[in-house]
């Protein structure tokens, strides 16, 4: 395996701007379903900021955690697709091949996260959100299941220009769209493969932790914990 | 009173040559209900799946719900027919065929229910291992595949199940009709003449089938019951998912069957023939199936009550004494409390009485099924993402279709089958104690109805 993409997130820094969420938006051409769906628990964000309220009045703090698919090594959302629409790619990723997907919602449902969103209808922007749509990447329909695939895209195009060149990819050359626009550099994403690269040192920090670690999916998404 | 040979023909041939007005508005309510699912389910097609109550993280519901129901009521016929038919109970005779009926009918519904549900229910024929130019397969490890396989062998094992036994009353209905009805129903005699030859391979026929049904039905609903517990979904993920389910399905099909013969008893004028014999051994197995519905619900909860986890735990009182204990207690009341003191008391233990508890066991085994799938999916493990669910009418309506569609095809086939085996019931005047027949029955000689072989002693009335 060359590549083992991985993320970091520092929940020190996290400040729950939810920058995030709206380049993700972006840059996956991940539709905005509305208020009314999104009342219904239809929004669908690839990466979502949880908040914790922790203390009563008049001293409450509220906690944000990002959270977006693990990229689990043992994802429950694999096996248990009938079409092979949830797969894994030989560089570890948890892909998601929208053409396959039927949508019978097994893997949402397999999903210890709830990181899969789900396309209830046909996928509609509010204007002039439909001009900025991102080329590189494909638009789904009514009935697909879609989720995080750590910018599968941009993977690719850096992979291809590494080729063109005829070098090895270097570390921070490229990154997804969540980590890019995160203010307070809460999101790192790199290849842990590379034990020079930031997202290797930081993962072998003391406060690293799993999200639902006692499961046994095997995440490649490492959380910081908080320090205070 | 004994019935002879040729009453019991003219008996049980009579829905066939003639219908009241009251089943033919029977067949319209019931036909119009399937065409409102018809237009909630074209309705759904044009919208998209959001029409639905559906969301995240409650991605399955009323649907699933009423697939794990039609399959579970499914178990009824083919397992009791074929358990009883290999026991050589006698009292089997009259039951025998429409109970096998209920199984082919609710897996039609059964395998229906997620031919809608999918997202793309028009790329449903991806589960099938085609040949393609893609040289993709199903996903083997998929429970949804196992699915597949199990629920259309089940389908294809109980149709034979149910056709086999019926082919002499085909060749019965064929001798006493004329015109085109005779010529259908020769083609489905299969050139049945009575011969001892085709008497001999039948009955061969039969055990092969009843013996090799048996293995096929409880397969069925362990394999439903993986679709949750292969998940790591808190209280899906059980090892006692599959026996649970296969009881919960044979308790549910009972329970159908008893309605349906006591409805079949009223409406056709049965009751010569489903006689208070029949509800009472049928109640004290339902009576049997109730206690043992019991134990596992017990040994479920309990044992994830001890095993005190935070996520399960979550899902165990909100079953218990949160938002949906309301269900929770009146399935607890319909699955046993109800059913208990009706089955259990001799007294009680009449037609009615096990009518009214085969009722209550239907609901409360439905609510069981949503309260199987919706609680726990409503509280994952992250707390954020916690959601809840309610029906549209698109759901409704399709759920209500499902029952208009059982009921349709059941009243269709009561019009062109005989809804209790007329063959069977000759065989059952038999006075003999096992021993060996040589003459023919009597009254059965117009569709030759010749008998070798020992036959088992009759203990009815």
């Amino acid at each position: 395996m060359p590549h083992k993409w991985a993320m970091v997130v520092d929940l020190d820094r996290c400040t729950g701007c939810e920058a995030c969420v709206v380049a993700c938006h972006a840059e996956n051409n991940i539709p905005t379903v509305g208020e009314d769906q999104a009342a219904r628990g239809r929004a669908m964000h690839w990466i979502r900021v949880e908040r914790y309220w922790e203390g009563d009045f008049p001293n409450p703090r509220v906690r944000f955690q990002p959270v977006l698919c693990q990229q689990c090594d043992d994802a429950p959302c694999e096996p248990v697709c009938p079409t092979y629409a949830s797969y894994h790619t030989s560089e570890g990723l948890n892909q998601q091949a929208y053409n396959r997907c039927i949508g019978t919602r097994f893997c949402a449902n397999a999903c210890p996260y709830n990181v899969r969103v789900f396309n209830f209808f046909d996928p509609k922007w509010d204007k002039p959100l439909h001009l900025q749509l991102n080329p590189d990447v494909s638009l789904r329909s009514v009935g697909i299941m879609e989720k995080c695939n750590f910018c599968a895209q941009r993977i690719k195009s850096a992979e291809i220009q590494a080729e063109a060149e005829t070098r090895e990819m270097k570390d921070g050359e490229f990154t997804t769209a969540c980590a890019q626009s995160c203010a307070s550099e809460a999101l790192v994403f790199g290849d842990l493969n590379d034990p020079q690269s930031k997202v290797s040192r930081l993962a072998s920090s003391n406060r690293s932790t799993k999200l639902l670690g006692e499961l046994g999916t095997k995440p490649n998404v490492t959380y910081l914990q908080r320090g205070t | 009173m004994q019935r002879t040979a040729e009453q019991i023909e003219k008996d049980l041939l009579r829905p066939i040559f003639r219908s009241s007005p009251r089943y033919w508005i029977a067949v319209g309510i019931s036909s119009s209900l399937v065409l409102a699912g018809v237009y909630a389910f074209g309705y759904q097609l044009y919208n998209g799946i959001g029409v639905w109550g559906i969301n995240s993280p409650v991605f399955w519901a009323l649907d699933i719900t009423n697939f794990v129901f039609w399959i579970g009521i499914s178990h009824a016929g083919t397992l009791i027919s074929a358990i009883l038919r290999l026991c050589n109970a006698t009292w089997r005779r009259p039951v025998t065929r429409c109970a096998e009926a209920i199984t082919v009918f609710s897996i039609i519904i059964g395998g229906l229910v997620p031919l809608c549900h999918i997202g793309r229910p028009w790329l449903a024929y991806w589960m099938i291992p085609y040949p393609n130019q893609r040289c993709i397969w199903p996903n083997f490890r998929s429970p949804l595949a196992w699915d597949f396989f199990a629920i259309s062998t089940y389908l294809t094992g109980s149709t034979t199940f149910l056709y086999l036994p019926t082919i002499p009353d085909f060749a019965a209905i064929r001798d006493a009709s004329k015109g085109l009805r005779k010529r259908i129903y020769s083609m489905l005699a299969l050139g049945w003449q009575g011969t001892p030859r085709q008497w001999q391979r039948l009955e061969i026929a039969m055990h092969i089938m009843a013996i090799a049904i048996v293995p096929v039905a409880v397969s069925v609903h362990t394999i439903v019951s993986w679709d949750f517990s292969m998940t790591l979904v808190p209280m899906w993920h059980s090892s006692i998912f599959g026996p649970y389910f296969v009881i919960g399905a044979i308790f549910s099909g009972i329970a159908a069957l008893i309605l349906a013969m006591a409805l079949l008893r009223r409406f056709l004028h049965l009751e010569e023939y489903l006689k208070p014999v029949h509800f009472n051994n049928l109640g004290k197995l339902l009576l049997t199936m109730s206690l043992l519905w019991f134990y596992f619900t017990f040994a479920e909860r309990l044992t994830t009550w001890y095993g005190n986890t935070p996520a399960e735990m979550t899902v165990f009182w909100e079953t218990i004494n949160q938002h949906f204990a309301p269900m929770f207690w009146i399935m607890v009341l319909c699955n046993f409390v109800i059913p208990l003191p009706l089955l259990a008391i001799k007294k009680l233990r009449t037609i009615i009485g096990t009518a009214i508890a085969s009722g209550a066991i239907v609901v409360g085994m439905w609510i069981e099924r949503f309260l199987i799938i919706v609680p726990s999916l409503d509280h994952k493990f992250l707390s954020y993402s916690q959601g809840s669910y309610r029906p549209t009418w698109v759901e409704d309506t399709l759920m209500a279709a499902s029952f208009g569609m059982m009921a349709l095809l059941y009243l269709l086939f009561a019009k062109f089958v005989p809804m209790i085996s007329i063959w069977e019931m000759k065989v059952g005047l038999q006075p003999h104690g096992g021993g060996i027949v040589t003459t023919e029955v009597p009254g059965a000689k117009r569709h030759g109805l010749v008998l070798e072989g020992p036959l088992p002693t009759d203990v009815e009335e």
